[in-house]
């Protein structure tokens, strides 16, 4: 079983039969992909097919599953839930529900206009970007499935925490008042579907998000293999190495103006985590990437006051700072 | 007739109004194609994910970008 599980992780998700023949195939062509400028082009063309095979795939896969969770629907099973049991629903909801960034702000707005409380609606935007499943199992061949699978439950539980701040604090008033007065439908867009229109969503998506992210994954894997061969092993160990406490905040500040799709930045981490840095600081810095953009708190301050927005930003700041260290302190456990 | 475009301007919100255009003179219908982009006024009409399409003032459809075809069909319908 555990050769089945390990074949899985070399050859699907590694794909290192891959790597073996772009290796072939450029020292066929007289580059040496063991040194510096054969080993930068080994690592972008091998990174960039592995990437977009993976990817393509996953998105079709995820897709389908998705078109049973579009928005309205998880609005409905959210409905008249309060408490813990609500906040951790809204979570993992997020995690399977269609969204793309440029959705968000209707979602609040349906979210908030059909009654459901700000916590849970933070709840499940915070989990939404954050923990995103076609990411998690590209992740998983990268820190391995321990770290993947710690890497939900860490997401998803600062998903709760801070929908369970945000709803404590009570900041129903730093909501601009036109969220409320939106009409709420309760059509339930996701029931009626047969196999075929799934089938066609879930190609849809493949082709819409693949179109989009393509450049992002390609500017990824360039930096990846900039760092993978090119920047010293020396200053990378003195800027975010193990022992550095400031490495994870410096990864989350790094992290936030960088405006990035999730699956551009997993070639960036896999060449951190190859260069040694501890696996928490990566995935602080991805956190960062995708959860604190720039352009979706700007959206977002649109339908919320400048303090709602402050304490948002502050919550998931703080916890992706604390998910980078525990996740630093108990790496070492897991692999031992 | 009256098209609207409902979304923050992304690429699919593009798509949809070039389609729907499309769909205008495929239908042998006249009108016009509109965007709404500001978040108050998509609201008002009740859409959680976007880009949506709005035929003379009713949500056609939401989340997705339909066809000159499809939408053609609703216009005629």
């Amino acid at each position: 079983m555990r050769d089945v599980f390990s074949w899985f992780n070399d050859q699907i998700l590694r794909m290192e039969w891959l790597s073996d023949l772009v290796g072939t195939m450029l020292a066929a062509i007289g580059i040496d992909p063991l040194g510096r400028w054969g080993g930068s082009l080994h690592f972008f063309a091998y990174d960039v097919i592995k990437i977009l095979i993976l990817l393509g795939s996953m998105i079709f896969v995820l897709s389908y599953v998705q078109s049973y969770f579009p928005p309205e629907r998880s609005r409905a099973i959210l409905g008249g839930r309060r408490g813990l049991g609500a906040l951790t629903l809204a979570a993992l909801l997020g995690t399977v529900t269609p969204f793309c960034s440029c959705s968000s702000i209707p979602l609040f707005i349906g979210f908030v206009a059909a009654g459901l409380p700000l916590g849970v609606t933070f709840a499940f935007l915070i989990s939404s970007p954050l923990v995103d499943l076609a990411s998690v199992i590209l992740l998983a061949g990268i820190i391995g499935w321990p770290a993947a699978l710690a890497y939900v439950v860490l997401g998803v539980v600062l998903a709760v925490a801070g929908g369970a701040l945000i709803g404590a604090i009570h900041m129903e008033s730093e909501v601009e008042p036109f969220v409320y007065a939106a009409p709420v439908h309760n059509g339930d867009p996701g029931a009626s579907l047969t196999r075929r229109m799934r089938l066609a969503y879930a190609r849809a998506q493949l082709v819409d998000i693949v179109g989009r992210v393509w450049p992002y994954v390609l500017i990824g894997v360039a930096v990846g293999a900039l760092i993978h061969n090119w920047i010293p092993q020396a200053l990378i160990d003195g800027v975010l190495g193990q022992d550095k406490w400031w490495a994870v905040p410096l990864a989350v500040v790094a992290g936030v103006p960088v405006y990035a799709d999730i699956f551009g930045t997993l070639p960036v981490a896999e060449a951190l985590v190859g260069k040694g840095v501890g696996t928490g600081t990566v995935l602080a810095f991805m956190m960062a990437v995708t959860a604190l953009s720039l352009p979706s708190l700007i959206l977002l301050r649109r339908v919320v006051r400048m303090r709602l927005l402050t304490l948002f930003v502050a919550i998931v700041t703080v916890g992706i700072i604390l998910t980078g260290y525990v996740f630093n302190a108990l790496i070492p456990l897991l692999m031992a | 007739m009256q098209i609207k475009i409902l979304g923050s301007g992304c690429r699919k919100c593009q798509t949809l109004a070039g389609n729907a255009k499309a769909a205008l003179a495929q239908a042998g219908q006249t009108g016009e194609v509109s965007k709404v982009t500001d978040f108050a006024q998509i609201a008002a009409y009740g859409v959680m994910s976007t880009p949506a399409l709005v035929i003379d003032e009713k949500v056609v459809a939401s989340g997705k970008v339909l066809s000159a075809d499809e939408i053609a069909a609703l216009m005629n319908g």
